[in-house]
C-alpha cells in the first residue's frame, strides 16, 4: 500500500514535469515573437506615414515612400499565384484521384519533397538561367513570378493533396453509383468540399512568396526605378530587396536604416495579413463543414 | 440452383473475382428475379458485399481487382468492353452500408443524380425529387425544410434519402449493401418497409448481416461461405429446409 502511494506520488511529479516543460516552450516562443514584433515595430513605426506608403523614394533612397516596393511585391505575389495555383491543384488532383498509386507516383512525391527543400537561392539561379536568359523573358515581373511560383508548387501540390484526401471516398462511391464520370464526380463532389484546405494551403504559400528574397534576387527585382512598372515584363522593386539595398548600400546609413525598418513593418504587417486572411477562410470551411 | 428463378433480370455467370491474385469469390452462379427481392447472407469476409459490389462494377475502382464470367443485365454482359461503365451504375443503382449523402442542401442531394445525368428542367428536377422522397417514404418528413442540410437528418432519414437519390434516376436494379447495419430497430423497420414496397417497381438485391431480415423481406437468398456460394433457393426453402449442412448450420446459428 505504502509503495503504491509513492509510485502514484511519483506519477503526479512526472505529470507536473511534463506539464510544465510543454508549458515553457510555449512561453519562450511567444516571447520570441514578442520581442520580434516590438523590435519592428518600434523601430519601424517612425517613419510610418500616408506619403511613405503611397510616394515614390527620393534623394537617392534617404526620402520619400517605399510605393513602388510594395507594388513590386504585390504584383510578384500575384503573379506567383496566378501560375502555381492551377497548376499545383491539377497536379494534386491528378496524384490523388487519378494516377496509380505505385511506385512513379510514390517517386514523384518524393521529388516534390525534395523540391520544398531546395535552398531559395537556387531557385533564384533556376529563374535566372532558364526565365531570364533562355526563354529571353529578361529581368522581369514574369520571370520573378514563374521562379516564385515554383518554389511554391511543393507546397501547394502537398496541401491540395492532403485537402482532397480528406474527402470521404464515400462522397465519390454515392457519385460513382449515381452514373456521374469520375470527372463529374471530381469537378463537383470532391473539389468544392477539398477547396477550404487547398485555398488555406495555397494562402500560406503567398506569406512564404511575399517575403522572399533570394528567387528575386536576379529574376525581378532592382535597386531602383525612375517609373512604375508598365507591363509583366518591367523590371520592379520589392520590399524584401528594397530592404537588403538600403542596408547594404548608399551613402546616408541612418537614413537608409530608418526607411529599412519602415520597410520591414509594412512586409510584416502585409505577411501577418495575408495569414489571418488565410485562418479566416479555414474557419469558414470549418464551419460550414459537416461530417 | 438458378433453376428456381423463373424471370430473371441479372444473371451472374462463372462468376470469379480475385483481389490481386487473392481469389475472393469462387465460381458463382446465380440469377437475380425481375421485381423480387434477393439477399445475400453470409457470416463477415464470406464475400457477400464484395459480390453485390460487381453487379453495378463499383469493384472496378480497387486496383489489382479482375473479374472472369459474365453478368447480364437484360441478356447483355455488363462487363462487356463496349460497355460504358457510367451506363451501367446509372442503370443499377447502389444504397450503401453507411449512408453517405452528400453535405449539400436534402434538395440538392437528389437533385445532383438528375443534373449529371442531364436533367436541366427546373420543373422537372423539383418534380422529381419529390416523387422521390415520397416514394421513400421521407416527403412527409421534410417537405418544410429541403434546403437544410443533409447531416442534420438523422441515420435513418439519411439512409432513406440516399434511397431517395438513387430512385430519382430511375435505375432498373437497387443494390442496397447492408443498409441497416448502423440503424436503430425503427428506421430499420421502415427501410425493409419500403423495401418491400419498391419491388412492386424495381429489381433488388440486398446484402444483409441479419438473417432475420432476409427472411422478413426477401423472396431469394443465396448463402455465401469463404467466397463460394453454398446455396441459392428461395427464401422460404432455404430457412426451412436447406440442402446444404453448411446453410443449415449457419441459420440455425451454430456459426457466424
Amino acid at each position: 500500500m505504502i509503495i503504491n502511494m509513492n509510485a502514484r506520488k511519483w506519477r503526479e511529479i512526472k505529470q507536473q514535469i511534463g506539464f510544465m516543460a510543454v508549458q515553457l516552450a510555449a512561453v519562450i516562443i511567444f516571447i520570441i515573437l514578442g520581442i520580434l514584433l516590438y523590435f519592428i515595430f518600434s523601430r519601424g513605426i517612425t517613419v510610418i506615414s500616408w506619403d511613405f506608403l503611397t510616394k515614390m523614394p527620393e534623394k537617392g533612397m534617404t526620402a520619400g515612400g517605399i510605393f513602388p516596393a510594395i507594388l513590386g511585391s504585390f504584383y510578384l505575389t500575384i503573379g506567383a499565384i496566378l501560375f502555381a495555383l492551377p497548376l499545383g491543384i491539377l497536379a494534386a488532383i491528378y496524384m490523388t484521384e487519378y494516377a496509380t498509386q505505385g511506385k512513379i507516383i510514390r517517386i514523384i512525391r518524393i521529388g516534390i519533397s525534395n523540391l520544398a527543400s531546395v535552398p531559395s537561392i537556387v531557385f533564384g539561379l533556376f529563374g535566372l538561367a532558364l526565365f531570364v536568359n533562355y526563354l529571353k523573358f529578361g529581368v522581369s515581373i514574369l520571370s520573378g513570378s514563374l521562379t516564385l511560383g515554383i518554389m511554391i508548387l511543393p507546397v501547394i501540390i502537398r496541401s491540395s493533396e492532403e485537402a482532397l484526401l480528406l474527402v470521404p471516398n464515400g462522397f465519390r462511391e454515392a457519385s460513382l453509383a449515381l452514373g456521374a464520370t469520375k470527372w463529374q464526380t471530381i469537378y463537383k463532389i470532391v473539389l468544392p468540399n477539398a477547396i477550404g484546405g487547398i485555398i488555406t494551403g495555397a494562402i500560406l504559400g503567398v506569406g512564404r512568396v511575399a517575403g522572399e528574397t533570394a528567387p528575386i534576387l536576379f529574376t525581378a527585382a532592382t535597386f531602383y526605378i525612375r517609373k512604375l512598372p508598365n507591363s509583366i515584363f518591367s523590371e520592379v522593386m520589392a520590399l524584401p530587396y528594397h530592404i537588403y539595398a538600403l542596408m547594404t548600400e548608399g551613402s546616408h546609413p541612418k537614413e537608409q536604416k530608418a526607411i529599412a525598418y519602415g520597410a520591414s513593418l509594412v512586409l510584416i504587417i502585409m505577411v501577418l495579413g495575408i495569414n489571418l486572411l488565410a485562418i479566416f477562410i479555414r474557419n469558414h470551411y470549418r464551419r460550414k463543414k459537416k461530417w | 440452383m438458378v433453376n428456381s428463378v423463373t424471370n430473371m433480370r441479372m444473371e451472374v455467370k462463372n462468376l470469379n473475382f480475385y483481389y490481386g491474385r487473392n481469389l475472393a469469390l469462387k465460381n458463382i452462379n446465380m440469377g437475380i428475379e425481375n421485381n423480387k427481392v434477393t439477399a445475400v447472407i453470409g457470416p463477415s469476409g464470406c464475400g457477400k458485399s464484395t459480390f453485390i459490389r460487381i453487379l453495378n462494377r463499383m469493384n472496378d475502382i480497387i486496383i489489382g481487382s479482375r473479374v472472369e464470367g459474365e453478368i447480364l443485365l437484360d441478356g447483355d454482359n455488363i462487363y462487356a468492353p463496349q460497355v460504358d461503365v457510367v451506363d451501367i451504375r446509372r442503370k443499377i443503382g447502389m444504397v450503401f452500408q453507411k449512408s453517405n449523402p452528400f453535405p449539400k442542401s436534402i434538395f440538392d442531394n437528389i437533385a445532383y443524380g438528375l443534373k449529371i445525368n442531364g436533367i436541366s428542367n427546373k420543373t422537372e428536377i423539383t418534380d422529381r425529387v419529390e416523387m422521390s422522397l415520397k416514394n421513400s417514404a421521407l416527403w412527409e418528413e421534410v417537405r418544410d425544410r429541403l434546403d437544410d442540410n443533409a447531416f442534420e437528418l438523422s441515420g435513418g432519414q439519411q439512409q432513406r434519402l440516399c434511397i431517395a437519390r438513387a430512385l430519382a434516376i430511375e435505375p432498373e436494379v437497387i443494390l442496397f449493401d447492408e443498409p441497416c447495419s448502423a440503424l436503430d430497430p425503427i428506421s430499420t423497420a421502415k427501410i425493409e418497409e419500403l423495401i418491400n414496397q419498391l419491388k412492386e417497381r424495381y429489381t433488388i438485391a440486398i446484402v444483409t448481416h441479419n438473417m432475420q431480415q432476409a427472411a422478413r423481406i426477401s423472396d431469394y437468398t443465396g448463402f455465401f461461405l469463404l467466397g463460394e456460394l453454398i446455396e441459392f433457393d428461395k427464401t422460404e426453402k432455404i430457412f426451412t429446409n436447406p440442402s446444404q449442412k453448411q446453410t443449415e448450420d449457419y441459420i440455425t446459428g451454430r456459426f457466424g
